[in-house]
């Protein structure tokens, strides 16, 4: 006779299974990329295609190197995901190996070394976005303006293969290219440039606003962000603490310093739209696996990630600072988990036993 | 515990290039490893230099192992360290300068590297000197060896070539070892700084463990296989 297994609780879940919440948060990516795409057309098709499929092959080498189960884990559509945020950060036009060697940086080295999906200490999409541009400053930081995709001018699908591939033809990139936003404020500002004179007409507010300037291919729109990320939100697939303590800690200093010394700090609203604010703030911040657990945890981790995107892009030596400054807080994520636990139940925070309240002391 | 000489030799040999390694068993010594080892000939000047502090050292030691009282002895072994690696530095700069002007401060620093000390600890302090020599000879060998392989994946994935200016720094004979792996070979920097020093040890590492649980399996899986004594 066996003895019934001991089964341990909670037995009540919510339904979601980590497929569900992966293709959610891919849908609320879509308009952004799908926008991001056409406003730069096939060079940028091909490189988030190379980009998501070498995603999809290399997990799935792992995971035969590592004799685990290779359709099923596949299936929980974690490595396109993680793909698909590469490609999203990546400079549109770029060349298709760096789209292969992030894939290889993100899912290796970022994600199946550490043991899979649940086990990385860091946001795999963040380690290779910084690997990358570490190792190859120049072709991560060409940016151009933006050639839609049935407009004159832009490139075809054979000059996107020129362009992407390298074969069929030779495109001078360096003909093409045009600085993003915090990229051409930083460089001005570095010659002694006053801010008036460096935006001479203003920035452009509402070409950031609706993704019309140069940037990654799927970062330029911050309208479409700020709708996926409102469909998470009220999917309830994150919660607000993340990308309201992020927003925070950026918009605060920057408000702060643009007061005291407006010629030479950018205005709050320029952080808050130009480049991946807003894609880092609900899409890469808040990743499950490498932020902190609790509520106050959580605004610990995405203030602190705001503050440092402000610093690095206002002192450190990139235009740009959401990857780097992701990377930092998760690794600080597992000392805020020790420092602020979640309360156990029957407990109080510092874990001794509640004092029970019978109805007579009461 | 009392074996023959060569089998002793043997023992300590086996020791310091594989089972005992000083970076792939003992994790010792991962300073000098991250800093110099961004192209095989850095990391095999590195190897050789401190292979032979630590032939020396272990030598020194167990010559005057019997006069050193155990309370005194970790400020005695350091300052024959000392003196010895300060030798070493003086002879490098003099007869290798180019060598001497790309490992800088990482020769005088030697003598903080804790496998010198520890291999006069754990085992020059308690052995006759043909071993303790033999000892710091093999420590020293699987050292290098770890150096140049690491220093070798680091130059061929980073800047695709293999033992660059070798020659400049060991001598016109090592000119044979300059290789282009790679032709037009772009560089990928991140292997050439130090979080590259870090990503293929760690892949090293866990190279060094597969094999290690497979030659277990196989030697368990032989132990208990039937008709076999």
């Amino acid at each position: 006779m066996n003895p019934r297994p001991f089964v341990a609780g909670p037995f009540a879940h919510a339904g979601r299974t980590t497929p569900m919440i992966m293709s959610w948060v891919m849908i609320a990516l879509t308009p952004a990329t799908v926008f991001g795409l056409g406003l730069f057309g096939w060079p940028a098709i091909y490189l988030f295609a190379v980009t998501v499929a070498s995603a999809v092959v290399f997990e799935a080498a792992c995971l035969l190197l590592a004799k685990k189960p290779v359709l099923a884990t596949l299936g929980d559509g974690s490595a396109i995901l993680s793909g698909w945020i590469l490609a999203l950060t990546l400079p549109p036009w770029a060349p298709w190996w760096i789209g292969a060697a992030g894939a290889f940086l993100a899912i290796v080295i970022g994600k199946q070394v550490f043991g899979g999906l649940g086990q990385n200490l860091f946001n795999p999409a963040m380690v290779a976005r910084v690997a990358l541009l570490v190792s190859f400053p120049l072709e991560m930081t060409r940016y151009l303006a933006p050639r839609p995709i049935f407009f004159s001018g832009a490139p075809g699908p054979r000059d996107g293969l020129a362009i992407t591939f390298g074969f069929g033809g030779h495109v001078d990139m360096d003909a093409l290219t045009s600085a993003s936003t915090l990229g051409h404020v930083k460089t001005e500002l570095a010659r002694g440039l006053p801010l008036h004179s460096v935006l001479a007409d203003g920035a452009d507010l509402l070409g950031l606003l609706f993704g019309t300037t140069p940037g990654s291919l799927g970062e330029t729109s911050a309208l479409l962000l700020l709708a996926g990320g409102i469909l998470l939100l009220a999917l309830r697939l994150i919660t607000w603490h993340i990308p309201a303590a992020l927003l925070l800690g950026i918009l605060l200093p920057s408000s702060v310093l643009h007061l005291v010394a407006p010629d030479r700090y950018l205005s709050p609203a320029v952080h808050a739209l130009a480049a991946s604010t807003l894609f880092g703030a609900f899409f890469i911040a808040t990743d499950l696996v490498t932020s902190p657990v609790t509520r106050t945890g959580q605004m610990i981790f995405g203030a602190g990630c705001g503050f440092l995107i402000f610093v690095i892009r206002t002192w450190g030596g990139y235009p740009e600072g959401m990857a780097f400054a992701v990377l930092l807080m998760n690794a600080a994520a597992p000392l805020i988990d020790r420092w602020v636990r979640p309360r156990i139940y029957g407990r109080d925070r510092k874990g001794r036993p509640l004092a029970v309240k019978t109805r007579e002391t009461r | 515990m009392r074996m023959k000489k060569p089998a002793r030799a043997a023992a300590i040999l086996k020791d310091g290039l594989w089972t005992g390694n000083v970076t792939f068993s003992q994790m010792l010594a991962l300073c000098p490893l991250l800093a110099v080892t961004s192209t095989a000939t850095n990391g095999l000047g590195m190897g050789l230099a401190t292979t032979a502090v630590l032939i020396l050292t272990n030598l020194a030691i167990s010559l005057v192992r019997g006069l050193i009282t155990p309370q005194v002895r970790i400020p005695a072994f350091i300052l024959v360290i000392a003196g010895i690696v300060t030798l070493a530095d003086l002879a490098i700069n003099a007869w290798a300068h180019e060598l001497y002007k790309v490992l800088g401060l990482f020769i005088p620093l030697i003598v903080t590297n804790c496998v010198i000390l520890g291999r006069a600890e754990a085992f020059a302090s308690r052995n006759a000197p043909s071993l303790s020599a033999l000892d710091g000879f093999a420590m020293g060998m699987g050292f290098t060896g770890a150096l140049t392989l690491i220093g070798a994946i680091r130059e061929i994935l980073g800047s695709g070539t293999l033992f660059a200016n070798a020659s400049l720094m060991l001598g016109p004979a090592f000119k044979a070892l300059e290789t282009v792996v790679i032709p037009e070979y772009k560089g990928f920097l991140l292997l050439v700084l130090p979080p590259g020093g870090f990503l293929v040890l760690g892949f090293l590492l866990a190279a060094k463990r597969l094999l290690e649980l497979r030659t277990a399996r196989r030697a368990e899986t032989a132990a208990a296989a039937p008709g076999c004594h």
